[in-house]
């Protein structure tokens, strides 16, 4: 689904002392089935922005469209419980909203209060434990006896089994181990190409908006700061660290390294094997005129 | 034989008497001033390492001694003076209405007389870089400063080891980038021990030592140069190592070899310097 903001603004608490603008003026528009980074630092609107996406706010001016629906400023949105069907949102730390005795009634809570029948809760919930990596034996398993990743992956489970078209990730690797936040990642780019989503991932990780990617949303204070793709966007080093942003580290590196050797070298996501290589031959080439 | 701050002899923890053992044996020490930054995958048993070195919790087998003194119900109160933790979250940390009051709340549980309290208060805000928020609201603040508050209630009570349990992991690359500047200026301030737990490999290049947990057990102990350098076997145990090392690694397999293995972007420009200049 097509989503996109017009105009967007959004205040906290408006016409009291503690008025707070935390988005101001917001537009831009996220074509069906890309891969979106929003990047920010903390405080710079993400959060607010992604409460737009499933109607858990609306805007204060402006409109925000997601496929057919539309959310609008001073109008009753009656639709929301449609659209919560279609966009799941994956919370910061969600194994800590698992509440139910066992794996399989967790997983199965979202799509039994929208009615799914049981025998479609049945597939649904055996298709997503395979989805998200965990054996289908663990089902009758209290979640509160996994450990922190599993819980987390029952979490998302349970986000999956509404079937969204959707997917909003807010943070999903915060506090995994390295490994862990690889394979988290991999496994949302997967069901990202499998199940044809949109999904918007709201991101500190620089490494991760350059890697899975396709468009980068750069938000400071309440507006869009920049967007382009990944490239575009982390080759301005300068404009992200002015508003506190870093840029990948293997982009950091290049740039002290074209610095102290005068020379220049372009990243194109090439592996790193090959950056090696380029970088060798830059040592070699640099000797000609001796 | 250096003195040793911090030891763990032979310890082993498990939560419940039919759960696993989350520690099994584990011998170290901290010394004086040290940098021990610890690593380990989801599970390793850091953050129940955490714990048992401020008597929040106590093992089932071995002994937590801390300046000299073994951790029991009877010496708690005297080590957690000496003991100071900085956790994860940084909304879950404070009791304070005001900066101010909120890093003075440990002092009063001491009972630090109040002249005395002023001063420490000032000294330490000032340590982080905080001063001038001494009377805001501690909610209004960014995550950086917020643990950055943290970190100065744990001075104002000048302990001998501040433990950094993951402190950094909520944090957005300026938070994170103002804590670690705030543990160097430290180092070069105070006469402390750190130890940081951490998943971030950046973090763990700047230590003296870095001690890798497996599955409850010492894995293994060294400078980061040395722990880097077994990429192969840190990504077998579900870590990772950082871009700088494996950039190396990329190089050697081409069979350009540098003098040391750099752990930092500064050591390997350096060494790409004196590579470019023999050949």
């Amino acid at each position: 689904m097509q989503i996109s903001f017009k105009n967007v603004s959004y205040i906290y608490q408006p016409k009291t002392p503690f008025e707070y603008k935390a988005l101001q003026d917001l537009s831009f528009t996220i074509p069906s089935g890309s891969f979106v980074a929003v990047i920010g630092h903390t405080g710079s609107g993400k959060s607010t922005l992604l409460q737009h996406l499933n109607g858990l706010l609306a805007p204060t001016h402006g409109e925000v469209e997601i496929g057919d629906y539309k959310i609008q400023a001073d109008e009753k949105n009656k639709q929301l419980k449609s659209l919560r069907e279609q966009v799941g949102v994956v919370f910061q730390y969600p194994e800590h909203q698992l509440f139910e005795e066992t794996v399989y009634k967790d997983i199965a809570f979202g799509p039994t209060n929208f009615g799914v029948e049981k025998d479609e809760i049945d597939d649904r919930v055996e298709r997503t434990i395979d989805s998200v990596g965990l054996s289908s034996d663990m089902l009758e398993r209290s979640p509160f006896d996994l450990s922190g990743g599993q819980m987390r992956r029952v979490a998302i489970a349970g986000v999956l089994a509404m079937e969204p078209s959707v997917l909003v990730l807010d943070e999903p690797t915060a506090g995994l181990d390295p490994r862990g936040q690889r394979e988290m990642m991999d496994m949302f780019y997967q069901l990202h190409r499998d199940q044809q989503l949109t999904t918007v991932l709201v991101t500190h990780s620089m490494e991760d908006a350059l890697a899975y990617a396709d468009y980068v949303l750069v938000m400071d204070q309440g507006q869009l700061y920049m967007e382009g793709e990944p490239l575009e966007v982390f080759h301005q080093k300068e404009a992200l660290n002015d508003v506190g942003l870093d840029v990948p580290e293997i982009i950091e590196f290049i740039t002290k390294f074209e610095q102290k050797f005068d020379t220049s070298m372009q990243y194109t996501n090439q592996p790193l094997s090959q950056f090696a290589e380029q970088l060798k031959n830059k040592l070699k080439g640099g000797h000609h005129d001796e | 034989m250096e003195r040793s701050f911090l030891t763990f002899n032979n310890v082993s923890f498990q939560y419940r008497e039919d759960y696993p053992w989350v520690l099994q044996n584990v011998t170290l020490n901290v010394k004086p001033n040290e940098w021990v930054a610890i690593i380990g995958h989801n599970g390793s048993g850091k953050s129940t390492m955490a714990k048992l070195m401020n008597g929040l919790l106590f093992p089932q087998h071995g002994s937590v001694v801390v300046d000299g003194e073994e951790l029991a119900e009877e010496t708690i109160w005297e080590i957690r003076k000496k003991v100071g933790m900085v956790f994860q979250n940084p909304d879950n940390q404070f009791v304070g209405t005001t900066v101010k009051d909120d890093v003075a709340f440990g002092l009063e549980n001491h009972g630090v007389p109040r002249e005395e309290m002023i001063k420490r208060i000032q000294q330490s805000l000032e340590t982080v870089g905080m001063s001038s928020y001494e009377n805001q609201e501690p909610h209004r603040l960014s995550g950086g400063q917020k643990q950055r508050v943290a970190i100065a209630s744990v001075l104002a009570v000048s302990p001998e080891l501040i433990i950094f349990d993951e402190a950094t992991a909520m944090l957005d690359p300026k938070g994170r980038r103002e804590i670690m500047n705030t543990v160097n200026h430290l180092r070069r301030e105070r006469d402390v021990s750190i130890i940081t737990i951490t998943h971030d490999l950046n973090e763990v290049a700047m230590a003296d030592r870095v001690i890798v947990m497996n599955k409850g057990e010492v894995w293994h102990e060294g400078t980061p140069r040395e722990i880097f350098a077994k990429q192969a076997e840190l990504t077998d145990i579900g870590l990772d190592a950082p871009f700088v090392t494996k950039l190396a690694h990329e190089l050697k397999d081409m069979g350009l070899d540098l003098e040391m293995e750099p752990i930092n972007h500064e050591e390997m420009l350096d060494a790409l310097c004196k590579y470019h200049l023999k050949t």
